[in-house]
Parts: C-alpha cells; structure tokens; sequence
C-alpha cells in the first residue's frame, strides 16, 4: 500500500500526475500576511483560462491518472463556472477538494455543488478571535466563515478546517481545536506557515519561536490523545526549525501537477521564480508532453542535477535535496542544497532568519499584505529593503 | 486504539471516503479529503466486498472461494479489516 500526502509513505516507481491543483485565479477577496501565491500575482491575473479550457485540462490529467483535484486559488469562487468544473470533475471520477476562504460560498452555490457531486469543501480558519482572524487577512471575514463552516456542515460535506499558524494564533491552539470540535470538524491542518511568496516577505513578522511550536505541537498531540479517530487533526511542521529540508512536493514532478489561472503548469506552487525555466502553457502544449517530456518538468526529477553535499549523502532519497524554490530564493543556487539542511553550507541563512524572526525592530516593520496594491508596487521595485535577501521575488 | 473485529459485524465504506477502481494505476484506490491510498492486490480484494451488506464472516467465505489455493486466510483478512478500522476507512453499517 502507498498512503500520499497526510500519511505514511510513497514508493511511486513512475512519475504519474495523480494530484492536480487548479489554480484557478490569482484574484482574492482576502490579503492574507501568510498567502504564499507569488508577489507578482498582479501580472498573472490577465488572461485567465475560461472554461472549456479547464474541462480540457480535467480531461487530459485524469487521462494521465490524475485522481485528486483541487480547485484553488486565490478565491476560486470568484469564478461564476466552478460549477461548471465541479460536475465535469466528477463525471470524470476525480475526488474534487474545494480549497475556498468561504467568502462567495452562498446557499444557492452550496447546493449546486453537492448537486454537481463536490466531494469536500475545505474552508480557512484563522484565529478563534475576531480582531486576530480580520487582522491578518486584513479583512472583515471572522462571522462570515463562522456561517460558512455550519452551511458546510449542514450539506452533509467533510468538515476540513486549514488553519495556517503563525505567530499571531500560535499560542491560540488549543482554543482553535475546540473551535474545530464544536463546528463538528472532521479534519483540521494545523498548517505552519512555509515561507515563500508573501510570507517570506512577511517572514520576521509572522515566524514563531521554536517553544512557541514546540508548545503547540504538545497541545496538539494531547488532543490528538482526547478526540481520537473523530477528528483527524494533521500539524505541519516548519521547517526552519527543522535540521533536514522536507520531501518538496513529494519529488519534482512525481505526484503533483499545478495548472496556474493563465494556464502555465508548473510542479509546485512557486516554481515560476526559479531562474532560466521556461515552464510549459496548456495553451500551447498538450498536457501529457508538458508532464513527461517538458525539459521543465525534467530538469529536477531524480538526482542528476545534484550538486554536494547532496549527490554522496546517505539520505539523499529521504529528502531530494530538499525544495528548489527555496534553495534559489535564500542562496541564489537553485541546484544546491536546501538551506534548511545542516548539511547545507547556507544554513547560516536560516539561523540568521530565526534571529532576525526574533529582533524587535524588524518584527516591528509593517506586514506587506497581499493586495493588486502591494503587488504592482513589487513588480514596480518597491520595498527593495524586503527583498533585499532573496534572489528574485517571492 | 485498536478496535476488535466480530466475525457477524458488517462494515461499509466509511463516509468521505470514496473506493474505486483505477485503470491507470492498475489498482483500487481510497480517496478521501486530500488523500488518496494506492491498495495492494489483496487489501483491494477485501474492501471491494465491503458494502454495509456482506458481514465480516461472509467476506471470508467469498474470498476463500475465489482463491481457493490461498490456505488459511481468514487471520489477514480480519487484520486488514482491523487495519481499516483504525484508519477509518470503513465505519460499522
């Protein structure tokens, strides 16, 4: 048995699409501090694929054994065809998995999904406070999601709350697991933040402390003790606290398939700042040739392109070497070692990160969110002070 | 938390969990809230009869008749359902 994602362990002998994320649109109601869609969305919103291009690509990936899907975004309810695209996927046989902040899910579109055989709704949580969950998404969505999550509930939908945490509600985590006991959750993600796109720019101001996680890891394990099988409760763990990087994405290019809203696909969400890569358009290429014969999607596949300390090391497979995106966005090599990695000779930009994660002046700078404002300021050349660490922008 | 298995109990597919046949992979599979568990040959012979109809003593009868060269198989398949339990892949009718 191989168990993905969530669970125990992989061993894919061929590389098969079986994930495939729609990100749909880049276009979002909410300005997360944590998103981590690119800071230059606001150039990747234009020419979004409509939707006889999305049934193609649904099509063409389960083709391929593409089996889960998820529809994200941005908000990909602020697209009036994902019903369109929920009952496609479902004729096809795919789990679809709704990845939604809650804001647009109306009654009338809540039941058209069930009607079109949605499988689950996954809905963001922030904060068991008010003030906290409208700060960092720099909105007034708190009640709304609070309905939202009891309209899921009432459909008969799994209940699936994604909390992503940080320093504002990491020290709320025992509060927001009776939250997500009382709303009847199924699952929750507990999902540290990963820093890329917005939150690496965000990166002093939302970073917790390793007692802060060590704290929350506790909490959760004890009401993993409490609540049993009634509620999966999944804790991701950061990986700046961490001595060996993380399996990025599984493998690049081994499970997982991201088609962006203008149609480029890529291998994993953030893929697009890696240097001298042009990545694939459904518009211009059949899906299966960008899967298994794009010089794209081949460049980081298997080990070849390692570079030491990786290539000799003795958990080389354990890891890959770790994420390439932030490889290249800390130390400005996409081929060497994830900087997380003890091993790495970058690692003194991690540790320099969590100091500086821990400098009250720094943690003081205004969040960046994620905003059409902020973005074309990015692109423009704008708050070069926080950028200056990384080597193309987040 | 191992819970025990009855030879008269009868489990279904538990809810939010979908079990299907996949020609690709040339497998059944189990997807559930993004997850998706890649059976092997027997573990895919097993959960195929578990419908809310047959009990865990008819799912042992049928699969003793259809591999009958297998020998004693009945200690495997009440661990695999003892397995599935624990994961909550299927939940008692």
């Amino acid at each position: 048995m191989t168990t993905l994602n969530n669970g125990v362990e992989a061993n894919i002998t061929q590389t098969q699409p079986l994930w495939l994320l729609a990100e749909i649109t880049y276009r979002c109601p909410l300005h997360c501090a944590f998103c981590y869609n690119p800071t230059d969305y606001a150039d990747h919103t234009k020419n979004e694929l409509n939707t006889d291009e999305w049934i193609k690509v649904l099509r063409d990936a389960r083709k391929m054994g593409a089996l889960q899907l998820g529809i994200s975004g941005g908000e990909p309810l602020l697209r009036d065809d994902i019903e369109d695209i929920v009952t496609e996927a479902n004729q096809l046989g795919y789990y679809s998995n709704l990845i939604t902040s809650g804001v647009g899910l109306t009654e009338k579109r809540i039941d058209s999904f069930k009607a079109g055989g949605l499988d689950h709704i996954q809905l963001s949580m922030h904060d068991i406070t008010e003030e906290i969950s409208n700060f960092v998404t720099d909105t007034k969505t708190f009640k709304l999601k609070q309905k939202v999550a009891a309209m899921i509930k009432d459909r008969g939908y799994p209940m699936v709350l994604n909390v992503v945490i940080h320093r504002y509600n990491i020290g709320h985590i025992k509060e927001i697991l009776e939250m997500a006991e009382k709303l009847g959750a199924d699952y929750v993600e507990l999902a540290n933040t990963q820093y890329y796109g917005w939150s690496l720019i965000n990166r002093n101001q939302l970073m917790p402390t390793k007692e802060q996680i060590d704290e929350a890891e506790k909490i959760t394990n004890e009401f993993r003790e409490y609540i049993g099988n009634k509620m999966k409760i999944f804790f991701v763990v950061p990986d700046y606290y961490a001595e060996r990087p993380k399996k990025c994405m599984n493998g690049w290019g081994e499970v997982f398939m991201i088609v962006t809203a203008n149609g480029d696909v890529l291998p994993c969400h953030s893929a697009r700042v890696l240097p001298n890569i042009d990545f694939p358009n459904v518009k211009n290429d059949q899906l299966n040739e960008i899967w298994y014969d794009s010089s794209a999607f081949n460049k980081y596949r298997g080990d070849d392109w390692m570079k030491e300390p990786c290539q000799s090391c003795s958990e080389k497979e354990n890891d890959l070497g770790g994420c390439r995106c932030q490889a290249f966005l800390l130390s400005g090599d996409a081929e060497s070692a994830d900087p997380i990695c003890t091993k790495s000779p970058h690692r003194h930009l991690i540790d320099q990160a969590l100091e500086d994660s821990k400098n009250e002046i720094l943690q003081a700078q205004p969040i960046i969110f994620r905003t059409d404002k902020n973005s074309k300021e990015l692109i423009q050349g704008e708050h070069k002070e926080r950028l200056k660490d990384f080597k193309a922008m987040p | 938390m191992t819970q025990k298995i009855e030879l008269s109990d009868i489990y279904k597919i538990a809810p939010h969990h979908r079990f299907q046949w996949e020609e690709a992979q040339n497998c059944y599979v189990i997807l559930f809230p993004e997850g998706m568990i890649k059976l092997n040959p027997s573990a895919g012979e097993i959960l195929n009869l578990v419908d809310g109809k047959n009990s865990v003593e008819n799912v042992v009868t049928l699969l003793k008749e259809k591999f009958k060269d297998a020998g004693d198989i009945e200690k495997d398949i009440i661990s695999m359902f003892e397995f599935a339990l624990n994961k909550a892949w299927i939940s008692k009718e």
